[in-house]
């Protein structure tokens, strides 16, 4: 009997949860695209779905809620189900959209979508060749074998992540100060890029003119045709055209001036505005260290650890789970706004529903290791006998790796900025 | 030789809608071979004859601005637009007919165009709400063309160009409808040849030949809210 009810309780907050990444999916990602193949529109809610559950399965862990049993069978089914759709299911259709786009293959798209696929899981299955992360006596179908794979991609995804946004956070926030941009330097570049754009406008007159000039003279030419035609026009036309080729080359390089003003005015904007959002920010703590400040100001000294620990170590994986899963949005948006184009969107967010399902994944192993002992075993028993030492091992390695390059990549790009800045 | 009058006409909407496709072939009369991304903004000029075949024909050169980017862009991108749409004398709408929401999106993008934006950080307040009144006292013209025509099957072309139809008229405006692949659509002579004619003329005439209390030429069409003291630097 309280299977059904905690079955029930379970499925509500699933319903919840896809409803939640369905209208994320229509208000954020896709408001300015058309949803013509509903298909990745709930693919995406239901792989959002199944990984917050995986979430929520957490905390129920921890808050105790919910019979043992009941929690045990979703976790299995749950997982089962996460696994069927990134190692399956995404893969497929992104394969299935990829076809669809090049018109040469459109006849026999399911054969080569079937045949994209079969090359994914050949790659993804080899990939946990090197790696040793498990213990030999696992059969191949298991569910080991498919989440030490999945594992290891989004332990390495998350960690590239991180180690780049640890450093490139504090290098922006930096140069953002640094850099005190005023309204008269904007005004200035401004007045620069359409200065530019006059030039363009100027010499771009000339050539049309010129052409039309061309043309006109052209018809007349035109009737007599043949042997004499072809001289006569290589002779009158010669001066001409070479002038244009000319005037052609410099519009060029006004217009690729033109764009870097562009983007350096879009950056200066960017930059005020983030100075004026920082500076506003100041003054205020968000609620959770406000209210953390306020427990251990008035609970005093008299501390029942163990009481306390269970609902402390409740709230830091809370804090964590729904900061991850808010910045993994965020940038997801981020990302997706700028590569993507009306023919691409399809593929493109059915690959960050895939890095979405791995990322979650990955973070249930290694959040394995900010709970404290008695929670762990749930995960231990649900996931098998998995190395998990060396995800935590393999996810520093790339931290390191991962933060080093991009200190030296942003060192390379400062090199080059400052020039530009120096011209007048 | 002498140089001629010019006017600006701006060329909006969505990124991908084949808003280069049409300038170039607009002004070039030749299909362009390679579309890529604008990146902010490509001007080219059209020479263009007014009052063709009477005698009063004279000849304009008209700056069409392509200005590239999504409607619902960082704030710090739309500041930066912004600077492009000073003194305008026209304005084109480019919609593509196979995305419904990109024809929504002229709506938002003829109000950031016109600088009745007033909400700097890019929130939109309306979505879909049109009130008519906004442009009951728009003094530029405005075509709206809609491209991709050759991608709609036969079918759902009667339902596509009725819905077409109701969204000029909310603008007030001629529509077009091409695919801008194929310069048969606005051969010499074509319907939609002579439609663009009268839109250049149309926009010729209010720069130049009407003079009411508004309008006066060298004088940009608006100021600028927040920001409008410091524009004026601008101009000396």
């Amino acid at each position: 009997m309280s299977f059904l009810i905690d079955s029930s309780i379970m499925v509500t907050s699933q319903v919840l949860f896809f409803g939640f990444g369905w209208l994320f999916f229509m208000r954020q990602l896709f408001k300015d695209y058309e949803v013509r193949q509903y298909v990745v529109q709930v693919i995406f809610s239901v792989t959002f779905a199944f990984s917050c559950t995986m979430f929520e399965l957490i905390i129920f862990e921890i808050l105790g809620v919910l019979n043992s049993s009941s929690r045990y069978f979703h976790w299995k089914l749950n997982l089962c189900v996460i696994l069927l759709i990134l190692v399956f299911m995404v893969p497929f259709y992104i394969g299935y959209f990829i076809v669809s786009n090049i018109r040469l293959l459109h006849r026999q798209r399911l054969l080569f979508s079937c045949g994209l696929w079969l090359t994914f899981m050949y790659f993804f299955w080899k990939l946990g060749d090197p790696f040793p992360i498990l213990s030999p006596k696992h059969g191949i179908l298991s569910i080991e074998q498919l989440i030490s794979r999945v594992g290891v991609i989004g332990v390495t995804l998350m960690a590239l992540l991180s180690g780049f946004g640890a450093v490139n956070c504090p290098y922006t926030y930096m140069s953002y100060f640094l850099r005190n941009v005023t309204d008269t330097d904007i005004l200035a570049l401004e007045r620069r890029l359409l200065q530019t754009m006059d030039m363009i406008i100027s010499k771009k007159k000339r050539i049309a003119m010129a052409r039309r000039n061309l043309f006109q003279k052209g018809e007349v030419n035109n009737k007599p045709s043949g042997f004499w035609g072809m001289i006569k026009s290589v002779t009158a036309s010669a001066p001409g055209s070479e002038n244009l080729t000319l005037i052609q080359q410099e519009v060029d390089a006004l217009e690729e001036l033109s764009r870097q003003l562009f983007l350096e005015t879009v950056d200066l904007y960017a930059t005020k505005a983030t100075i004026n959002i920082v500076f506003d920010r100041v003054g205020k703590t968000d609620p959770v260290t406000r209210g953390i400040e306020i427990t251990v100001n008035y609970l005093g000294i008299q501390f029942d650890v163990k009481f306390w620990s269970q609902h402390i170590s409740f709230i830091l994986v809370g804090i964590i789970i729904v900061t991850s899963i808010r910045g993994l949005l965020i940038t997801l948006t981020k990302f997706f706004y700028a590569i993507s184009s009306s023919k691409s969107s399809n593929v493109i967010v059915l690959l960050l529903a895939q890095i979405m399902g791995m990322y979650f994944v990955s973070s249930v192993l290694l959040i394995r290791m900010s709970m404290p002992l008695e929670y762990r075993t749930i995960i231990t028993e649900v996931l098998g006998e998995l190395q998990f030492n060396f995800y935590h091992r393999w996810f520093d390695v790339i931290f390191l790796v991962s933060a080093l390059s991009s200190i030296l990549f942003l060192y390379l790009a400062h090199k080059q900025a400052p020039e530009k800045h120096m011209t007048p | 030789m002498a140089s001629l009058d010019r006017v600006k006409v701006l060329v909006l909407g969505d990124s991908g809608v084949g808003k280069s496709s049409l300038v170039h072939l607009l002004c070039q009369n030749q299909v362009l071979g390679n579309p890529s991304w604008t990146v902010g903004c490509s001007v080219d000029v059209r020479v263009h004859d007014y009052k063709e075949g009477t005698p009063e024909e004279k000849t304009f050169y008209i700056e069409l601005w392509d200005v590239g980017g999504s409607v619902g862009g960082a704030s710090s991108v739309k500041s930066t637009r912004a600077v492009f749409f000073n003194s305008v004398n026209g304005i084109i709408l480019v919609h593509d007919l196979t995305n419904k929401k990109s024809s929504q999106n002229l709506y938002r993008w003829s109000l950031e165009a016109v600088n009745r934006d007033l909400v700097p950080s890019g929130v939109l307040v309306t979505n879909g709400d049109y009130d008519r009144e906004q442009f009951a006292d728009n003094q530029i013209p405005l075509l709206v063309i809609g491209t991709k025509l050759d991608q709609i099957h036969e079918s759902k072309r009667n339902e596509v160009l009725t819905r077409i139809a109701f969204l000029a008229e909310d603008f007030n405006a001629e529509e077009i409808n091409l695919d801008c692949t194929n310069p048969r659509y606005l051969a010499a002579g074509s319907s939609n040849a002579v439609k663009l004619s009268r839109f250049f003329d149309k926009v010729i005439e209010k720069r130049y030949f009407i003079r009411d209390g508004n309008q006066m030429p060298g004088f940009p069409d608006r100021k600028r809210f927040g920001g409008g003291v410091l524009k004026n630097l601008h101009y000396d």
